[in-house]
């Protein structure tokens, strides 16, 4: 039992569940699966109770019962006691006090990722404020490499996706173009397929290896299909290079992706042995979205957001290159307009962040959403200013296979501009050597000669 | 403004490339291109539909209406409550109940038209797609209740409404969630046996029907092979695939029995 006296009345709740539930900054998921505070003072009222609840406790009570979950077994037997240590005897709001002190250096928090569990970095994210999200995500760097060195800070990257409703190839490939004109690229360049058929994938992995290849760009390429797929690509010869899976924070709604962690080692190890990277092997790439589980109906009476972070935990095991929240994706009945998902966005990143991972974000919305490109512009804005290690790259911001809306390459200019953020550093002296980018890092006047323009020649002709 | 030389790339792809820019933002009649295909998207949305003529147009094919509602009270609740979406409000349960006991024999065939996420998409197909439907049904014999005409639906309120009226199956058409380039795509979800409770899983699906996607007389023909192969196999979804492509492109497919 949790309590607390709060503006003349004594609000109790009855477990962690609960009191992590109601202390979530409002959004439409919480109310929709029935979980969230009742009024605004309830929910101040349950921050106040959380900041008083030492972190220790988080070792002992579960929110999702040990014995019913794999992602809780996971969580507790990784958790590392000596990694903990420098902030055991601490409360949630004393651990929100010591991030934002001088006291926690980027080395000392970047450290404490192992033994931190999802539950405690979600609530030390639901007493912060989003400018503390920002300066307590920017402490935490995570580096990753495959074919060129992701997540340096100062740095960051952008997923290229050049995305095609019927997947054709010349389509694609001009997409690739486009966004390899602007830049764009450096984490990864990454296909939502419309079909499954593992012929269609093997047909994108092999165009995709072809330009990469041919072009000499260091970074890596995916295609975006279930895992059990990717590995009989690979089992079939085809050139993968990242694993991609879309995870979650229970067993049932991984369960619901058709997707085991045992799945998820197998894939790992068939992309290893394929011995594709150049500067590193962390070969995998997550997507995660606040509300999964709710839409699984696998939730356990947890809050969406505390769900979010216990999928770091699935992708924290399997040491991946990038993990992508696509934080409005989901739809306006998880998170309702531009304020919910600038919020969730801007948590996700920072738990993702304080457990160690190489966290992107696909700043997006639905168009039945209450959001539009401002709100994008302000998420962008704080991530970028937040560390984010990577962000999505689509021609004009429309993803025409998806419906959707995410950032387009002139908006990954624009936070460079903005903010001074450079490009991960081999792919950077890629562009600058084939005429791209000129020697600060700024998009060079087209030269003839640059062999992208060739191939855009070529492939027009 | 810099312009992009591989703007003539635009040729395979409707993805917005060979934009130009200005610095380092879009060009001016760029950024307000998008925000006309994003008010669009929004206005289909958010605006409420006017069944009017699409009753007129429906009896004009000499096919009735029943207009009923879902348990949502307006858009802002059926957006944040999709479980009120496939909820029959009580009013419109009460009317199918009423339907069903004056109907003479079961339907094989309960269409509604449900305005889902898209009222533009309804208001711009539904009576071009049913035109296009009635011979398929016509030729095949199969009795269809009055046209149910659903106001803040979601695809499973057919499920309600089918049993309710005892349909072997049930046709819902419903707009889809608008994109920027598409604001008034039709979804077409057939499903066999319509209960409360069923998976989407045990549906099939014909998406984006629409004068500039999916033609009213391909989606028909679609509808009307899923529908057949649905009554002769006694089931819909997953385990139901679409292989009318067989059909109308001639190819020998595998056997099928119409």
């Amino acid at each position: 039992m949790y309590r607390v006296h709060a503006g003349g009345t004594t609000y109790t709740f009855s477990s962690l569940k609960e009191l992590l539930a109601k202390a979530t900054p409002p959004r439409s998921g919480d109310v929709l699966a029935g979980v969230a505070a009742k009024s605004a003072a309830e929910n101040v009222a349950a921050k106040m109770a959380l900041a008083d609840v030492p972190l220790k406790k988080f070792l002992n009570e579960a929110v999702v019962p040990y014995e019913d979950d794999d992602v809780t077994r996971l969580i507790v037997d990784t958790h590392d006691g000596a990694a903990f240590a420098p902030v055991s005897h601490m409360t949630v709001g004393e651990f929100r006090d010591w991030l934002l002190s001088e006291k926690a250096t980027p080395e000392k928090v970047s450290a404490l990722a192992p033994g931190l569990t999802p539950e405690m970095v979600a609530a030390v994210s639901k007493i912060m404020r989003n400018q503390d999200l920002v300066l307590g995500a920017k402490k935490a760097h995570v580096i990753t490499k495959f074919r060129d060195t992701i997540g340096l800070p100062g740095h960051m990257s952008v997923r290229l996706q050049p995305n095609h409703p019927t997947d054709d190839k010349k389509g694609i490939a001009a997409s690739m173009v486009d966004g390899l004109m602007y830049g764009c690229g450096d984490a990864v360049i990454g296909i939502n397929p419309a079909s499954d058929n593992i012929g269609a994938i093997t047909d994108l992995l092999v165009m995709m290896d072809d330009v990469i290849r041919r072009f000499e760009i260091p970074t890596q390429s995916c295609v975006l299909t279930h895992v059990t797929t990717t590995i009989d690509a690979i089992a079939k010869g085809a050139p993968v290079d990242l694993v991609f899976q879309s995870i979650g924070g229970t067993q049932g709604v991984n369960d619901s992706f058709g997707v085991k962690l045992s799945h998820l080692q197998e894939g790992r190890e068939a992309a290893l042995s394929l011995k594709r990277g150049t500067v590193g092997d962390n070969c995998m790439y997550f997507e995660t979205g606040q509300g999964s589980a709710l839409s699984a109906d696998a939730h356990h009476g947890c809050d969406q957001q505390t769900l979010e972070a216990r999928a770091y935990a699935v992708a924290r095991q399997f040491k991946p290159l990038l993990v992508n929240t696509v934080v409005g994706f989901i739809g306006p009945e998880y998170l309702y307009n531009g304020k919910e998902i600038i919020r969730a966005g801007l948590e996700d990143h920072f738990c993702g962040k304080l457990l160690g991972l190489p966290m992107g974000c696909d700043i997006c919305y639905t168009n039945h959403a209450e959001a539009d490109q401002d709100d994008m512009d302000i998420l962008l804005m704080m991530l970028g200013a937040a560390g984010v290690t990577f962000i999505m790259g689509i021609p004009g911001a429309d993803d025409i296979m998806l419906n959707y809306q995410s950032t387009s390459f002139h908006d990954a200019l624009y936070v460079r501009e903005a903010l001074g953020l450079k490009r991960a550093p081999e792919f950077d002296a890629w562009l600058t050597k084939i005429g791209v980018t000129d020697a600060k890092g700024h998009l060079a006047p087209h030269r003839p000669g640059n062999p992208l323009l060739t191939h855009a020649q070529a492939l027009a002709a | 403004m810099t312009a992009d030389p591989w703007a003539n790339l635009k040729q395979f792809t409707d993805a917005r490339i060979g934009l130009g820019r200005s610095g380092s933002g879009m060009p001016t009649h760029e950024v307000l291109d998008f925000a006309l295909s994003h008010a669009m998207a929004r206005d289909a949305v958010t605006t409420p539909i006017d069944w009017t003529p699409i009753e007129k147009g429906l009896a004009d094919l000499g096919l009735p209406t029943l207009r009923i509602g879902s348990a949502a009270n307006d858009r802002a609740e059926y957006l944040r409550r999709p479980d009120l979406g496939r909820k029959l409000s009580d009013h419109s349960r009460e009317a199918l109940m009423r339907a069903a006991e004056m109907e003479d024999g079961k339907p094989d065939l309960v269409v509604l038209v449900g305005d889902g996420l898209s009222s533009m998409a309804v208001a711009a197909n539904t009576i071009a797609y049913m035109a296009a439907l009635l011979p398929h049904v016509v030729k095949a014999g199969w009795k269809m209740s009055p046209i149910l005409l659903a106001d803040d639906a979601r695809v499973a309120l057919g499920d309600e409404a089918g049993e309710i009226l005892g349909g072997k199956a049930v046709l819902v058409l419903i707009g889809e969630r608008p994109g920027l380039s598409s604001p008034d795509s039709l979804g077409v979800y057939i499903t066999f046996s319509p209960r409360v409770g069923i998976k989407d899983a045990d549906r099939n699906c014909i998406s984006n029907v629409r004068q500039r996607g999916l033609s009213y007389d391909e989606g028909a023909f679609k509808t009307a092979w899923l529908l057949r192969e649905a009554f002769r196999r006694g089931l819909t979804g997953v385990n139901l695939k679409d292989e009318s492509q067989f059909l109308i492109e001639g190819h020998k497919g595998p056997e099928l029995i119409g």
